[in-house]
Formats: C-alpha cells, sequence, structure tokens
C-alpha cells in the first residue's frame, strides 16, 4: 500500500500540487492514522495535509478521482502465482479451445501465455498483466506526451509480446481462424495498453508538459499566437501577474527604516527617564506605483496590448492607480471598461470603440493632452505600447516631449524588433529621445521582464 | 488496519463539537481530529463570516480548555506577541542592587575578590521574573493545555509570520537570554486568514490547511436550527434557500452564515411565519451591507422568494 500512496504522491505533483518531502511524511502519518476504510475521509484527509490553497484543492481532488479510478494494480505475489498457475491454465485453456476449434491440442501448447490468456479472454488477468508490465517498464517516470510510443512499446515488451508475434506467425500457417482471433485480440489489446499510457501521462506528466508548453509560450511573439493558444496566454499571464504580486506586495520594513526619530524616541522613554529603551525611527516615503498607460490597439498591435493590459490590471495588490488609455485613429480611457468586464467582454468592447482604425499617433497624443494631461503627475510612470508606426502622420512628439516632462518615466514598449524601427513610416527614433527607457516587447517573457522593472523602481 | 475507530472518532468530534452549538462538517471534523492526532496546527481559510473564529471557541469549550486568544493586525511585533521584558522592575532591581551593593560584595578586600564575588552571585536581571508573557508564550505555558487562536494571520506583517514558525512546528520559543522555553502540555493552535494576502509556504507547510467555504443547504439549515431554536421548520427552509439563492448574485460582499443566523433572530424578533416580499425588503439590509448589492439584489427579490416558498413546500 505504500507503494500506492508514493504513486499517488508523485501524480499529486505532476498534477501541479507542491508536495514537499516534510508534507508527504505529514500525508503518510495521518493516513496511518486514518486508515483506508472510507475513501470520503482518506480525501479530506489529503485535501487537509497536501493541498495549500484552494487551487490546489480542486487540482488534487480531480486527481485522486482520476486516480483511484483506475484498477489498481495487482501484489506481485499473486503474479508468481499465476505464473506459476499459467501452465495448468493454458492446458486445460488449450484444452477448451482445442474442443471448440478443429481438434489439434498439441499445437496449441506451443503458445506463449500472451497468447493463452487473451485467448481466453480473462479480463482481470488482462488487466493484472497490463498493470505489472507498466510497473516493470516503470510507467509513473512518463514526462512529455511525446514518450508514449516508447512506454507502450516497452510494456508490450514486458508482457512478452515477442513470443506472440512468433506463435501468430505459427498459427497464420497452420490455424488461420485462431490467428486472426488473436490478431484482433492483440489490437485490442494494443487499444488497451495505449489508453493506460495516456491516463499515466495525464496523472504524471502534467506537470511537466505544462512546463514546456509554458516555456514555448512564453518565448512566442504575442501579436501571432494561433487563436487557439489564446486562452493559455491568459492563463499565462495570470500566472506571471501572480508572481509580480507575490514579489512586490509585501511590504518590506527594513528598507524603509531611516535616520532615529530623537523627539519621538525621547518622548516614548520619558517613562524611564529619558534612558532610551524603544527607539523610534523616521521612515522613508515611499511611492505607490501609479501608472498610466496609453496602448495602440490597431491591427497587429492590438493582441499584444489585450495582453499588456490584462497583466496591468491584475495586479491590484502592487500597482493602485492605473490609468489606462487605448488609442488607433483617437484616444478613449478604458479603465472602467476593464475594471468591471472580463478580458474578453473588455476586449471586445474596447475594439468596437476604437480598434483596427489606422493609427494616428499625433492626433491621439493630441486627445490625450486635450482631455487627461492632469493625470500625470512627478510621481506617474508613463507606459506607451506601440509600434510608433504613424502612417506618414504628423508624430507631435512635441506632446510627448511635455508628457516626459510632467512624469516620473516615460517607458516605450514596442512589440517590433529593433532592426525595424525607424523604418518605413515608424518614428521610434524621434519618440525615443523622450523616453526613460525603450524597450522591445514582443513575448510574454518580455512583456514580464518590462512590467516587473517598471514595478521595481518603486519599491 | 481497515477498522472503524477513526470514523467512530471523527464522529465523536462532530457530536462533541455539536453540543457546543457549533455543527461542523465532516471535512471540519477530521480536520480537528487529525490536528490532535498528529500535532500539527489547523490553519483556516475562507470568507468573514462563516464560523472560522467560533470553531476555536466551540474546541475550546468542547475540550474545557482555556482559549488564548492572538488577534494579528499591521505592526504586531514580538514585544506584543510573544514576551517583553518588565523595564521597570528591571530598572528598581538595579537600585536596590546598588544600596545593598556593599552587603553583596562584604568582606572583598581586592578588586579581583570582589569581581569574583560578583560572577558567583545569580545573574537575575535577565530571568524569568522579569519576563512578561504575551499570548504566544502564555499559551506554552498552560499546563493543562489550551486552544491558541492566532486571528487574522493575514493581517499581520511577513516578519510576524516567521516569528510564528517556531512555535508552529515544535510548540517552543526561545528567548535569547533565557534559552529555549517548551510547551508544558501542547495546545491546540487554530489560525485564521481571510485570504487578504497569500501566506508564505514556509507558514503553509507547518499546517493542516482547511479551507471553509459557504455551507450546503442541509448544513446551513442544522446550523440555523442549532443557533436560532425558536424559528419555524418552513421557515428555515424558506430562508436559508432564500440566501443561496442570494449567493449566485455577483455582490460585492455575500451573506455568509453569521447574517445568515442575524436574519433568522430578526424574522424570529418580527414574528415572521412566512416569507413575503415585504419583510424581505425591509430586513434585506440584515443580509446585504452595501448599498450597491441591496440595489443589486432588489429586482431579483419576487423571483427568489417564489423559488424559496417552493422548496419550503416541497421539502
Amino acid at each position: 500500500m505504500r507503494e500506492n500512496l508514493h504513486r499517488f504522491l508523485r501524480a499529486a505533483r505532476g498534477a501541479g500540487v507542491r508536495v514537499s518531502p516534510a508534507e508527504s511524511i505529514d500525508a503518510m502519518r495521518a493516513v496511518s492514522r486514518i486508515g483506508f476504510a472510507d475513501r470520503g475521509i482518506l480525501r479530506d484527509t489529503f485535501l487537509l495535509t497536501l493541498a495549500k490553497s484552494q487551487d490546489e484543492k480542486r487540482a488534487l481532488g480531480e486527481c485522486f478521482d482520476l486516480f483511484f479510478s483506475q484498477p489498481e494494480p495487482a501484489q506481485d505475489t499473486k503474479q508468481d502465482e499465476s505464473n506459476s498457475d499459467d501452465a495448468e491454465q493454458a492446458d486445460s485453456s488449450a484444452g477448451s479451445d482445442s474442443s471448440s476449434e478443429t481438434g489439434g491440442g498439441d499445437q496449441a501448447e506451443n503458445l506463449g501465455p500472451l497468447a493463452e490468456m487473451l485467448l481466453s479472454q480473462d479480463r482481470t488477468a488482462i488487466s493484472a498483466a497490463i498493470a505489472n508490465a507498466s510497473g516493470a517498464a516503470s510507467l509513473s517516470n512518463i514526462r512529455y506526451f511525446t514518450q508514449r510510443g516508447i512506454f507502450s512499446g516497452r510494456i508490450l515488451d514486458a508482457m512478452g509480446v515477442q513470443r506472440l508475434r512468433d506463435d501468430l506467425d505459427n498459427l497464420t500457417a497452420t490455424k488461420p481462424a485462431l490467428a486472426e482471433r488473436l490478431q484482433a485480440a492483440l489490437d485490442g489489446l494494443r487499444g488497451t495498453v495505449r489508453d493506460t499510457v495516456s491516463q499515466a501521462l495525464l496523472l504524471y506528466g502534467r506537470e511537466e508538459s505544462e512546463n514546456l508548453r509554458n516555456e514555448i509560450l512564453r518565448n512566442a511573439p504575442l501579436a501571432r499566437i494561433e487563436p487557439r493558444q489564446v486562452e493559455q496566454m491568459r492563463a499565462l499571464i495570470r500566472q506571471i501577474a501572480r508572481r509580480l504580486r507575490e514579489r512586490y506586495s509585501k511590504p518590506r520594513k527594513r528598507q524603509r527604516r531611516g535616520h532615529l526619530d530623537v523627539c519621538r524616541t525621547l518622548r516614548r522613554n520619558a517613562a524611564w527617564g529619558g534612558v532610551p529603551f524603544l527607539t523610534a525611527w523616521k521612515r522613508k516615503h515611499r511611492d505607490r506605483p501609479k501608472i498610466v498607460a496609453l496602448c495602440d490597439v490597431s491591427g497587429s498591435v492590438a493582441r499584444v496590448s489585450d495582453f499588456f493590459l490584462l497583466l496591468i490590471h491584475s495586479l491590484h495588490e502592487v500597482v493602485d492607480d492605473v490609468r489606462s488609455f487605448a488609442f488607433s485613429s483617437h484616444l478613449i480611457e478604458v479603465s472602467d471598461i476593464l475594471e468591471e468586464k472580463s478580458p474578453e467582454a473588455a476586449m471586445a468592447e474596447i475594439m468596437s470603440k476604437v480598434g483596427f482604425g489606422s493609427s494616428d499617433y499625433g492626433n491621439s497624443l493630441a486627445d490625450f493632452e486635450k482631455g487627461w494631461m492632469d493625470t500625470i503627475t512627478p510621481q506617474t510612470t508613463v507606459i506607451v505600447l506601440g509600434d510608433a508606426r504613424s502612417n506618414n502622420l504628423d508624430p507631435r512628439a512635441d506632446i510627448l516631449r511635455r508628457i516626459a516632462e510632467r512624469s516620473k518615466r516615460l517607458v516605450w514598449l514596442n512589440p517590433e524588433g529593433r532592426m525595424t524601427w525607424g523604418f518605413g513610416d515608424s518614428e521610434m527614433p524621434r519618440y525615443a529621445t523622450f523616453c526613460s527607457v525603450v524597450r522591445q516587447c514582443a513575448t510574454a517573457r518580455q512583456l514580464e521582464r518590462a512590467v516587473s522593472d517598471i514595478v521595481a523602481t518603486y519599491q | 488496519m481497515a477498522d472503524n475507530r477513526p470514523t467512530a472518532s471523527i464522529e465523536a468530534v462532530e457530536s462533541g463539537l455539536a453540543a457546543q452549538g457549533y455543527i461542523a462538517s465532516r471535512q471540519i471534523a477530521t480536520a480537528v481530529y487529525l490536528s490532535q492526532e498528529i500535532e500539527k496546527p489547523i490553519l483556516v481559510e475562507g470568507p468573514a463570516g462563516v464560523g472560522k473564529t467560533e470553531l476555536a471557541k466551540a474546541i475550546a469549550a468542547w475540550r474545557g480548555m482555556k482559549m488564548i486568544r492572538l488577534q494579528c493586525y499591521e505592526g504586531l511585533d514580538e514585544a506584543k506577541a510573544l514576551y517583553e521584558w518588565k523595564y521597570a522592575k528591571q530598572l528598581l532591581y538595579t537600585q536596590i542592587l546598588k544600596d545593598k551593593l556593599g552587603e553583596v560584595l562584604g568582606g572583598a578586600q581586592t578588586l579581583h575578590a570582589a569581581l569574583d564575588q560578583l560572577h558567583t552571585f545569580g545573574d537575575v536581571f535577565f530571568s524569568k521574573e522579569f519576563v512578561e508573557p504575551r499570548p504566544l508564550l502564555q499559551a506554552l505555558e498552560q499546563p493543562a493545555g489550551c486552544v491558541l487562536l492566532i486571528d487574522e494571520i493575514d493581517k499581520s506583517d511577513a516578519e510576524f509570520e516567521s516569528l510564528l514558525l517556531e512555535i508552529l512546528s515544535d510548540f517552543q520559543v526561545t528567548i535569547p537570554e533565557l534559552g529555549t522555553v517548551s510547551a508544558i502540555a501542547p495546545p491546540t493552535v487554530i489560525l485564521t486568514s481571510n485570504s487578504e494576502r497569500d501566506l508564505g509556504d514556509a507558514l503553509k507547510r507547518r499546517c493542516l490547511h482547511l479551507h471553509i467555504g459557504f455551507p450546503e443547504q442541509k448544513l446551513e439549515e442544522r446550523i440555523v436550527e442549532s443557533r436560532v431554536p425558536g424559528i419555524s421548520q418552513t421557515l428555515r427552509r424558506q430562508m436559508v434557500g432564500f440566501i443561496h439563492e442570494i449567493r449566485t448574485l455577483d455582490l460585492k460582499k455575500l451573506p455568509s452564515v453569521s447574517e445568515t443566523i442575524d436574519w433568522a433572530r430578526v424574522l424570529v424578533l418580527l414574528q415572521a411565519t412566512e416569507l413575503g416580499h415585504e419583510i424581505v425588503r425591509d430586513t434585506l439590509n440584515v443580509l446585504l451591507k452595501y448599498e450597491a448589492d441591496i440595489e443589486a439584489a432588489q429586482p431579483q427579490l419576487t423571483t427568489f422568494i417564489a423559488k424559496a416558498s417552493r422548496q419550503g413546500v416541497s421539502g
């Protein structure tokens, strides 16, 4: 049973629940008190000891149900018995086979144990054999979907498929009808093994394949990801947001401690005749991040803006004041839309209002200066996200200069590569002179770095 | 190993808590049983008002133990949670020592001899007598054990969590001047959190993690039954059904169990026998705490009441 618990813990890790050795020891101790009599209580016990958040509880619950839905592998002793029984079983089943077919028991006796098992259609024996072979092939080490073939092959080998093929060849020559039955049974077995491997991949390999997928996704250009990946990308962005929140939301006292506050120290220690038992310290003033984001939502930049806005607006704990604006040919404020609606609905509404026009940076900047210039204070970081391709219209870089003068920092994130800046209708070099930082921002990784740096300047 | 002893013990926990007026789900009872068996603290998370603090009180009352409560807030530190030196008494002590110095060192002829005598003299300046125990230390010093409730741990600073680690895993604290103080009897520790910020992994690892959500309808009816005995069965079923409907709305603050109980009390006080539109509208402010929420719920009231009263009849 302990072997099964270990396998369950490994499956739990695969499901994304972080299980440390200490936690698994606790779980073992708890289980030893609880016993295996009541599955419901056992489930509760695992949820209490292993999962540390609600998401983990849900994942672990699913994992528990999946794990205990599969037939438990037979014990080794049973396997030995069945091995020793094989000869007798072979005899009897061969006898029945030969009687139902056309005699010739001498040839049937030459069949391997696997062939016998398949022909006798003993389901429990077959699933037990598969389970044992999976153990032998250490199926619980499966990590990636590309390994499915290898593990299926290993399991079939361990079950003695080689011998089966030989039998099949012999039978095709002598008894075609029996050979056909065996072939059909073999196909069935292949299917079962494939299902077993897929289930194991689901149980044990989820974390690795998710890491791999996220790694690929992180470095994929945001503007060109496929529609089916959008949902995964949103999940990834939320994950990034959580990480940034965890890193920056905890107040750090020590860094804020300044000089000794003499007045307060004296006052506080008046009771002890001014002997300074308790000290009072001045605190360094620290700004909370204030961000004004101007996002181009025209054409290819739209998707990057979408993810950027999602990221910025999921940082409530870290950034308490965000104003977002979207523009293509003109500019509107979109903070309220993003706060109130789900990401998909919000983006759809923004797009219907300003999206997909031909971009006019000059006009949009003029709109901003007219309506919202006073939102920029010396504590504000202004982030502009866009490719700076203004269709040869007046770029109005003078407005950007005024924005830069009013703000703490002006950061320009451009989804295009540096090589293309300044070519065609790109106004990037002209804008770049007024920016504190200019960086390329085409993938989720670059997005994370950019936002992380912006927030870090306030710490 | 498949005996039914644990199941029986879990049921014993359930009935023990029920005797104190706390109706626990099986998961809660399992957590309480496990925390006792493997001596681990329970970290309870969940929305406000689902009975996290009540759980600790019920356990204390059930086991007949003292409950020591530490309410966390921003800026809570060692001196307020663990121990503090009695500065004033220490000062007095040095004053007395100064006066008696002649007696203590009496007869020493040379400076060296005086120093020797001083060393043999017991150092009581930093000693147990001058320690003012705060809740955490008090909990360790209870000879009969106790229930230690560390309430709203998420309100405290991240540094305070680290302070708790030693007491949570080993039931001991280290005072630099005195050494390690171990618990006489390991206390039952309950931590509660509203998930206002994410707690550190180190803290979570040392605890059983229990999430209490809104209870199921049957359970909530039993809770109301135990807390507000005067309410009729039909009304109870109707009002709990109504609250479950309200919880499906997208509100700022969903009504939780404490609001249900308050509302049941109000309904009993107003001598309502049935859930009517009039009475719901008049008492909605007991359930919903935001003006915007009440406005959002208003248009749905009629349908919810109809649904709830149908449930009362059929159930």
